[in-house]
């Protein structure tokens, strides 16, 4: 149980770093910390305690699993979260070169 | 016919990979293909829709199932579906053919293209899938594409806006991704039909995942609370994309989802419903509301979709609620109809007017109402178009934004929620006035500008797409006939109405 509250947590601490922080780095950290919260979940709903990898052959015989399907999962989110990571950073990095900063307080052209 | 159902991603996906390979060759290639590809897709799903009246079901993999668990990772196609692939690929198909002229401003155009086709990807993927972490990879496809257009003129606001629009984006992407965790840790399983025979009914921890996806999808479709990026990522992407974006986009992956997720796999309970219903509402009035004091076209469009939005909600929503409430199923089955027929019209007609506001930017270089005036004298097909879609977008007889209006506001009134009714009612004729106003201060009634005296009709294939448009914003209030209404929506009214979902009967539960 404690493990799925430190997860919740995490995923609080992401939470935190996109809603209070100015800087454009910090958020996408934010974002990066939101994100790996919960792939950490979807590892644990898989977790069996004692578990090995979920190989059969013959030596696998009466052995207790892991599940392998959230791990399968985590692994294409992991793939998509780097690419939304690379657009964020890739825009980021544009929008210092506009504005010669990184501080959302200064980064205001759109408003209404 | 059911090994019909992959073209829809491979047929995208395959030309996307294929432009980005030839398009160090043949520069133009990307755009042949994306109309090629979609122009295809429109005539199969045209060809779906009146001629296999049945639901498809494609495994992928070819893995049967096994004691009637589902193995394989479902495609599958219902009336519903049907409906969405619709939009996706006719609105999708005139929108390349009016990006044909409209790219031409920007160096990198190929990659236009390849973006586009896989947006494209993402949405029919999203709407085709039958399992709910495939519908998480496509929703992830569709959102980064759409990403990197919302930025692709690299302007100072464009960056913003997407950079605004990728944060809540992907804190949607993370609720719903947790909440396909929650769900497959109470019922082991992914596949939809699956899940909802094996999800308890309502009980707090369904009302938490529940809560998961109306906050997740909320956000990718901009509803209330959730709408804050909307008005710039919208109104700062190239205008194709915004039409794209208002048009289909946030009905795809966020409506869409909702609909399908909320009748089908989740058993409808009354406060969720009431919930997503008032949130239907919330966006309705705050959408009009904001949107009639903005003096920027493509702002006041993008306002304007949250608001239409609403009424697409507001009518599924009452429909949800009488279901819920074990009310009267004839008249949830018409406020349904009623909610998926304005979603079929807003596409058209908000795609319409966003590639309208194209064409007055690319010929004036302004999208400030203050500094345009009296185009209608040189652009008459852009004129004409606009009038088309904003009597459409208003509820003006007989185009077919009135009749969707009309039938959600009968339903609400057969149903007994007469305030609901009165709401709608007001924040139609709100949406009148705000139109009158572009009508007003960019075509009629003003001198045209000394600046502006040069400026030329959009060319050939913009002025061709924004015809064939304002031609369909007329063509679909037919659909009001009943011989049309059985033919698009008693199948997909059926899909989501029906005590046990189609594909659940196909699988032998």
């Amino acid at each position: 149980m404690i493990l799925y509250i430190l997860c919740f947590v995490l995923f609080m601490v992401g939470l935190y770093g996109v809603l209070v922080k100015r800087n454009l780095i910090k958020i996408i950290i934010g974002l990066a910390i939101i994100e790996y919260s919960v792939f950490l979940f979807l590892i644990l709903i898989g977790y069996v305690k004692d578990g090995t990898a979920p190989i059969l052959n013959s030596e696998a015989e009466g052995a207790i699993f892991v599940d392998p399907l959230p791990q399968a999962m985590v692994l294409t989110a992991i793939v998509i979260g780097l690419a939304t990571t690379a657009m964020l950073l890739s825009i980021a990095i544009r929008l210092y070169r506009k504005y010669g900063t990184f501080d959302i307080r200064e980064i205001r052209s759109l408003k209404g | 016919m059911n090994n019909l159902v992959p073209l829809y991603i491979v047929v995208p996906l395959g030309f996307a990979l294929l432009s980005a390979i030839l398009g160090k060759f043949i520069r133009d290639i990307g755009k042949y293909l994306l109309n090629i590809g979609l122009l295809f897709l429109t005539i199969l799903t045209i060809y779906l829709i009146v001629y296999v009246p049945e639901t498809l079901i494609y495994r992928v993999g070819g893995f049967e199932d096994i004691n009637s668990i589902p193995i394989a990772i479902y495609m599958m196609i219902d009336g519903f579906t049907k409906i969405l692939l619709l939009v996706i690929s006719l609105v999708g198909f005139l929108v390349a053919l009016y990006s044909i002229s409209y790219t031409k401003q920007y160096t990198a155009e190929p990659k236009f293209y390849i973006l586009f086709l896989l947006m494209m990807t993402g949405m029919f993927g999203m709407v085709i899938s039958g399992d709910i972490f495939n519908m998480y990879v496509y929703l992830e496809i569709a959102a980064i594409a759409s990403y990197a257009l919302v930025a692709f003129g690299i302007e100072k606001h464009q960056l913003e806006a997407s950079f605004k629009y990728q944060v809540l984006g992907c804190v949607g992407s993370m609720l719903i991704l947790m909440g396909i965790g929650f769900i497959y840790w109470q019922t082991g399983t992914l596949n939809v039909a699956d899940i909802a025979t094996q999800l308890p009914a309502a009980g707090p921890y369904t009302k938490f995942v529940s809560v998961l996806f109306i906050v997740g999808f909320g956000l990718k479709a901009a509803m209330f609370p959730f709408h804050a990026w909307l008005p710039d990522a919208h109104s700062s992407a190239p205008s194709p994309i915004s039409a794209m974006l208002s048009g289909v986009l946030i009905k795809a992956i966020g409506i869409y989802v909702i609909f399908r997720l909320f009748f089908n796999m989740f058993a409808l309970s009354p406060q969720i419903a009431m919930a997503i219903t008032v949130l239907g509402i919330l966006s309705m009035l705050v959408g009009v509301l904001l949107a009639i004091g903005q003096w920027d076209i493509k702002r006041l469009l993008a306002y304007h979709s949250i608001s239409q939005i609403g009424y697409v909600v507001l009518g599924v929503g009452i429909g949800m609620i009488l279901l819920a409430n074990d009310g009267d199923k004839a008249i949830a089955a018409f406020s349904i109809m009623g909610g998926l027929f304005h979603l079929i019209n807003h596409s058209f007609f908000k795609g319409l007017l966003f590639l309208n506001s194209g064409a007055i930017e690319t010929a004036t270089g302004t999208r400030n109402m203050k500094k345009l005036g009296g185009l209608s004298e040189k652009m008459p097909v852009t004129t004409a178009t606009t009038f088309s879609a904003s009597m459409a977008i208003s509820g003006i007889p007989p185009f077919n934004g009135f009749f969707s209006k009309l039938i959600i506001i009968i339903a609400a009134v057969q149903a007994g929620f007469y305030w609901l009714a009165f709401i709608a009612v007001i924040v139609s004729i709100i949406t009148l006035a705000s139109f009158t106003k572009v009508m007003r201060y960019t075509f009629y009634n003003k001198k045209l500008p000394e600046r502006l005296s040069k400026i030329k009709e959009s060319p050939f294939a913009m002025a061709l797409s924004m015809s064939i448009m304002a031609v369909l914003c007329l063509a679909f209030s037919l659909l009001v006939i009943p011989e049309f209404r059985e033919i698009v929506f008693s199948p997909a009214v059926e899909a989501l109405m029906g005590a046990s979902p189609p594909i659940n009967s196909l699988m032998g539960y």
